[in-house]
């Protein structure tokens, strides 16, 4: 089998691959004819979902009754633990996530019951007629209070090199600092839904929105008490997804089935915006308390961190979460003693769950600040402590063991994008610019980005792909990656069709199907095109390999003399064309259908023992933001932002920019606007478009370059190509970064006690805690 | 005799709905009875724009094409417009430009914002810009969440596709448009429903006294901005909705020399050109006023009678002395604007009243107006604190001084502290900013919330008073401010 075969043609002869084609769904978008879960035609007689949650955030359930939401008008069942004829557990891995919360409630929102009626605005007005006695406990909401309680989701894990105290002690630099990073709601823009339709006996199929159709299928399996042959998950597209609907779909489409299976009648669910937004996981906010010892010249020598992760009321996605935040904790740096520490701290508050980065981008901010209290310590450009700590020849060493072998990836991009931004001469212009100006500072920063690719739990590194060519050549195409807007669909089709030798619009383009592709793994960890392109190119090129056969035995020509370009099959000195080829293989009876599978090599990690290899290869890219803080306010603007990316050899430019653009507009709302607020009872009070801040137009630099790195990936993967959609992400820490830079020329040598994310109200907190803020 | 449906155009033909929950919104009745799902629901709330369709409405004879959310407008406020959705954009040529610049320029990535997006940039696109730029673009789009692409390529696609467009298929219609609207009679009473549960579009002020003398427990609708939350997110009843929106004398803008009068029915694009007269300040704080969408729904009179303490109109009227006028049945009464909040979420208005409309004085010479609104984002977000000032300086000297603050207490209130401190000393005297700054101590007591806290309100409202003093002093606003430089504005006059 070509395993690793994704990259011998030369980019010259490609017809597909490397171009810079729409989304397949572009024209469906712009006309409202794509459809999302709610848009397809509903079937006869379905009945609408709404959800009931706790109104506190710790405490025993003394009684809930439903009786007068039963009889409220157009319901046809009303839903509680007791109902579930399997287990009542949603969760992802580790069994703590109840589909129903019975005896104890652990945040506000977590579901108590669902009502089932026959229209949603029935079933919304009948939840409140519930009465819920609940026997309130004083709740865990802060990093503090778990860490008073003393209550984890998981055990603490480490790992390091080196006697990390003792380098620090004896460092002619030591600084410590305790640094705050807020959480991010995903907000996609299609809310959470599923729509469960039950079949013959126990057959159940179910539409999710969802990142991880088989652990929709598994999870709904399981709360119905039935084998997962008997679960179909199918999913065309999502509105958005960002981890938000990798392990935290599956409650909804559960509760569904379940109202499925209990009124035989097809069941949906869609949660509204609000309720989303409560009951559902954000991105992890953490603490970081840290120590580090540098030389004289600000050459990191030992950096102990200490990561305090809120991860919610239960497990989760935490443990790999927080296990990336400290693979991430070195970002792009050689430190030669490290410890690098990890608790994932309980708190009753809604379960924190993958988002964009997966913990990535906590783990390298902290280190970016440690960075800038670094060169504020020396006085040194910030530029020039990273660049002088960069991993590099004599220190190729991760914190995990894993050597960084490109590492000069990484610093052709910092020496590309420093010329292409300026950044030496625009550095002295806003230093002269401050030295003038009393109330509006500017800064700017130019950060590196490093990221690991592959899932770090090693098994999730498969996928299954699946091809048909129809005797009248039209090709169906299938995988387990699923579509939330990334254009894996798109991307993976182009490497269909190249390897066919057709074109495009022959191919059709299918819904994910756990029937189709079974124990696939989520499309997450930016793996959607390095696992399903390569799967899908391993069974079209199956194929292939059978019609070639078969095209040498009937035909009597060498294989070497057989080309599929065009829709045609040159085969010696005839073009047939795709079509008759397709139908006279299928004649001679050869098979035109084929599973194609793929796993990841080498790697290989062992947690247990924090040895190996998590990662097949690293991303990387650079950043460069200037912002302008407006210090009476503390208001902030991003006035310019530069951007080199590394995709490899990209397997469609245009979409590759596409993910680089938005990543950094969402890492850079995550660290400026996008503030989430829980008041002393665990409530959230900005679980709304209304009061929760993405960034808009508006806030967008004019000037907004995005480059792609010229490079291809060393290893194997298809078409040379690189992941693409956390990685960039983290090019929104430059913005973070700028504004730190901005208010330090308040007060040159001061560190500035900014926390994440930076709102004007801590900006002018910071302002003022370096004597700014006054005016004049 | 009132017509008994709601009546409006669609595709050109006219559609009439009776028997359907008087508080039905616009998208509900889209996705759920016509079954056009193009239309997508992001957030229920007017703040994602996902829903954003374009309602074709006949001003002074010509054919205005407004976007507006319609997850919370009424199905009732359509009433006498063609509403315009997704579906309606491509023909049998193909797509519309606009479409095909999206495609173009890789403007879609999720898709679930996209149709919401193309009908803002359709609007923008039949405002017939003769030179667009990437502001224009940005006002137009700060209304649509989008969450995959970063904005970049969109606005791309609009620069291209929406300045001086072809005309489109929209425009070969326009005048069998405005024949089909026109038999939408303007002075007709409409009232669908039953005297239990309806909903009312009165032509005229007479019928609107009837119906609330009638019906004094029904709700009294205009833009619906904020009451279409109270339908989608507070699950209220509302059986009895009367609104404004077709009754032609509450619609009027009336301008003297010195005063400028908005009628409740007047939304904020319809009064913003006015009201940016008043000043560069005016101008920007409307463009950042809710969102496109939100001033193509909501309006002037229905911002202040919310009464919220946040809402950012009645700062700058208070400052500018502007007067409500009341009116129960045919007596009218008139009063301050800053005497009408008289606490948190309590105004002086009877059941029987309606604010019928504000009249704003226009600054005087040597009057300076100063208006800064802080929020987290910079569009399309609610005020944490928004200062307004208008301070009198005769020969350098302060003569008269109106501070006033909302987010820094229940109401909307003035600084009257900080006025006092400031007036008969010189604007030029760094120690007249401070005194300001430090008198707003005594007049606010902030709280926290989600949006800021007390310490932060309290902060940022003693430096709004030295920003504006330093500024109305001489001091260039390029130097303080990071957006809507005045010195630009007066260039670009």
């Amino acid at each position: 089998m070509p395993q690793n075969d994704g990259g011998d043609a030369s980019i010259e002869s490609l017809r597909h691959v490397h171009k810079a084609l729409p989304h397949d769904s572009a024209r469906r978008h712009v006309s409202g004819s794509a459809l999302y879960i709610d848009d397809v035609p509903e079937p006869e007689g379905v009945l609408h979902i709404a959800v009931g949650g706790s109104p506190v955030a710790r405490g025993r359930i003394v009684s809930l009754d439903v009786a007068d939401v039963r009889a409220a008008s157009g319901v046809v069942a009303v839903l509680t633990a007791s109902d579930i004829p399997g287990k009542n557990d949603v969760s992802p891995a580790f069994g703590d996530d109840p589909m129903f919360a019975e005896e104890h409630v652990q945040f506000v929102g977590q579901a108590l019951f669902a009502v089932v009626a026959t229209s949603r605005d029935a079933a919304r007005r009948a939840l409140r007629l519930v009465r819920t006695v609940i026997d309130e406990e004083t709740p865990s909401i802060t990093v503090e209070d778990a860490l008073e309680r003393n209550e984890t989701v998981l055990p603490d894990y480490g790992f390091g090199r080196g006697d990390t105290e003792a380098t620090i002690s004896s460092s002619p630099i030591r600084l410590n600092g305790q640094f705050r990073v807020g959480g991010q709601e995903h907000f996609y823009l299609e809310g959470q839904v599923a729509l469960a339709i039950p079949g013959e006996g126990d057959e159940m199929l179910v539409h999710s929105s969802t990142q991880h159709p088989t652990e929709v299928q598994h999870v709904v399996a399981r709360v119905l008490g039935i084998p997962d042959a008997f679960v179909t998950c199918e999913v065309r597209r999502m509105g958005g997804g960002f981890g938000g609907k990798e392990s935290q779909a599956s409650q909804w489409a559960a509760i569904a089935a379940l109202a499925a299976r209990v009124t035989g009648k097809p069941c949906k669910l869609r949660l509204d915006r609000d309720d989303d937004m409560m009951m559902t996981g954000k991105r992890h906010d953490f603490r970081v308390d840290w120590q580090v010892g540098a030389d004289s010249t600000g050459r990191i020598l030992g950096l102990d961190m200490m990561l305090l992760a809120r991860c919610g009321y239960s497990a989760d996605l935490s443990q790999g979460v927080v296990d990336r935040a400290m693979f991430h904790a070195d970002n792009s740096y050689f430190i030669p003693a490290a410890r690098i520490a990890s608790r994932r701290l309980k708190t009753n508050t809604v379960s924190n769950t993958a988002f964009r980065g997966f913990g990535g981008p906590q783990g390298m901010l902290a280190m970016e600040r440690v960075i800038e209290a670094v060169a504020t310590a020396t006085g040194r450009d910030p530029l020039d402590i990273r660049k002088s700590n960069f991993y590099r020849f004599d220190g190729k060493h991760t914190p995990f063991g894993m050597e960084v072998e490109d590492f000069q990836t990484l610093h052709g991009i910092i020496d590309q994008l420093e010329r292409s931004s300026d950044y030496r001469a625009r550095r002295a212009e806003i230093d002269a610019f401050n030295n003038d100006s009393p109330l509006i500072r500017k800064g700017i920063a130019l950060t590196p980005v490093k990221f690991g690719i592959s899932f770090t739990l090693t098994q999730m590194n498969q996928a299954g792909a699946l091809v048909h060519v129809y005797s009248d050549g039209s090709i169906h195409l299938n995988h387990g990656g699923t579509e939330m807007g990334q254009g894996l669909f798109q991307k993976v089709a182009q490497i269909v069709a190249e390897e066919f030798g057709v074109s495009l619009n022959r191919i059709r383009i299918t819904a994910t199907s756990t029937g189709k592709v079974p124990n696939s793994s989520p499309t997450a960890a930016s793996s959607g095109s390095d696992l399903n392109g390569m799967a899908a190119l391993n069974a079209a090129r199956e194929i292939k390999n059978r019609i070639i056969a078969f095209l040498v035995e009937s035909r009597g020509v060498s294989s070497d003399l057989i080309r599929f370009v065009d829709d045609h099959v040159v085969v010696g000195n005839d073009r047939l064309t795709f079509s008759e080829v397709a139908r006279a293989a299928h004649q001679a009876r050869i098979h035109l259908s084929q599973a194609g599978f793929y796993k990841t090599p080498k790697v290989a990690w062992d947690r247990a023992n924090a040895k190996g290899r998590p990662f097949y290869y690293f991303s990387y890219g650079a950043a460069c933001s200037e912002v302008s803080v407006d210090t009476l306010t503390g208001e902030m603007k991003v006035e310019r932002v530069d951007i080199v990316h590394d995709v490899g050899r990209s397997l469609n430019p245009a979409i590759d920019i596409g993910q680089i653009e938005g990543a950094f507009v969402q890492g850079m709302g995550w660290l400026t606007t996008e503030e989430l607020v829980y008041d002393s009872k665990g409530r959230l009070r900005t679980h709304a478009p209304s009061t929760y801040k993405i960034p808009v137009a508006s806030d967008i630099p004019a000037a907004f370059n995005v480059a792609l790195f010229d490079g291809q990936n060393q290893e194997d993967t298809v078409y040379r190509s690189k992941a693409v959609g956390e990685p960039p992400l983290m090019h929104g820490i430059s913005v973070f970064a700028a504004i730190l830079n901005a208010i330090s020329s308040l007060k040159p040598g001061a560190d500035v006690p900014l926390d994440a994310p930076a709102t004007p109200e801590q900006i002018l907190k910071a302002v003022q805690a370096l004597g700014g803020g006054g005016g004049f | 005799m009132a017509r008994s449906t709601i009546s409006f155009l669609r595709r050109g033909k006219r559609v009439d709905v009776s028997d359907i929950d008087p508080k039905t919104t616009l998208l509900d009745w889209l996705r759920l009875s016509e079954r056009s799902t193009g239309t997508k629901e992001g957030c229920a709330e007017g703040d994602c724009g996902a829903c954003t369709v374009v309602l074709a409405r006949e001003r002074e004879g010509r054919l205005v094409y407004d976007a507006v959310n319609a997850c919370i407008l009424l199905l009732g406020q359509v009433d006498g417009s063609e509403v315009i959705t997704i579906e309606d954009l491509a023909t049998d040529e193909g797509l519309h430009p606009i479409q095909e610049a999206m495609v173009l320029h890789h403007g879609s990535q999720c898709g679930f914002c996209t149709p919401g997006i193309v009908m803002s940039l359709l609007a923008l696109s039949h405002a017939k810009h003769t030179t667009l730029d990437r502001n224009t673009v940005n006002d137009a789009l700060a209304g649509n969440l989008c969450r995959c692409t970063g904005y970049k390529p969109i606005i791309a696609a609009a620069l291209e596709s929406c300045a001086s467009p072809k005309a489109d298929q929209f425009d070969a219609r326009e005048s069998a448009t405005l024949a089909a609207l026109a038999q939408f009679r303007a002075n007709e009473d409409m009232f669908m429903g039953s005297n239990e549960s309806f909903f009312a579009a009165p032509g005229s002020e007479a019928s609107l006294a009837f119906l609330m003398k009638t019906h004094p427990d029904a709700t009294i609708l205009a833009g619906a901005t904020d009451i279409g939350l109270w339908i989608t997110k507070g699950l209220q009843d509302l059986p009895k909705l009367i609104w404004l929106g077709r009754i032609r004398s509450l619609a009027a803008i009336e301008e003297t020399e010195t005063t400028l009068t908005v009628g409740a029915a007047v939304t904020h694009q319809q009064a913003l050109p006015r009201i940016s007269a008043l000043d560069p300040d005016f101008a920007e704080l409307g463009r950042r006023f809710g969102s496109t969408q939100v001033r193509m729904s909501g309006t002037v009179v229905g911002n202040i009678a919310n009464g919220s303490p946040i809402g950012d109109w009645p700062p700058a009227f208070i400052v500018m002395g502007a007067t409500l006028e009341l009116r129960e049945g045919f007596a009218s009464r008139t009063l301050p604007l800053e005497d009408f909040f008289i606490a948190y979420r309590k105004q002086d208005r009877t059941r029987e009243e309606y604010l019928r409309r504000i009249t704003i004085p226009k600054p005087k010479r040597n009057d300076h107006i100063r208006l800064f609104k802080i929020s987290k984002r910079r569009d399309e977000d609610i005020s944490a604190v928004m200062g307004a000032f208008r301070i009198t300086v005769d020969d350098g000297l302060i003569t008269d001084a109106r501070i006033a603050f909302g987010g820094m207490a229940g109401i909307p209130q003035r600084a009257r502290h900080a006025e006092q401190a400031i007036i008969g000393q010189s604007i030029k005297d760094i120690a007249t900013w401070r005194a300001g700054a430090e008198a707003i101590e005594r007049d606010f007591q902030p709280l926290s919330d989600h949006r800021a806290s007390a310490e932060y309100r309290m902060r940022v409202a003693r430096n709004l008073v030295i920003k504006a003093l330093a500024e109305i002093a001489g001091v260039p606003s390029t130097t303080t401010r990071l957006v809507a430089h005045r010195e630009v504005h007066h260039a670009a006059e």
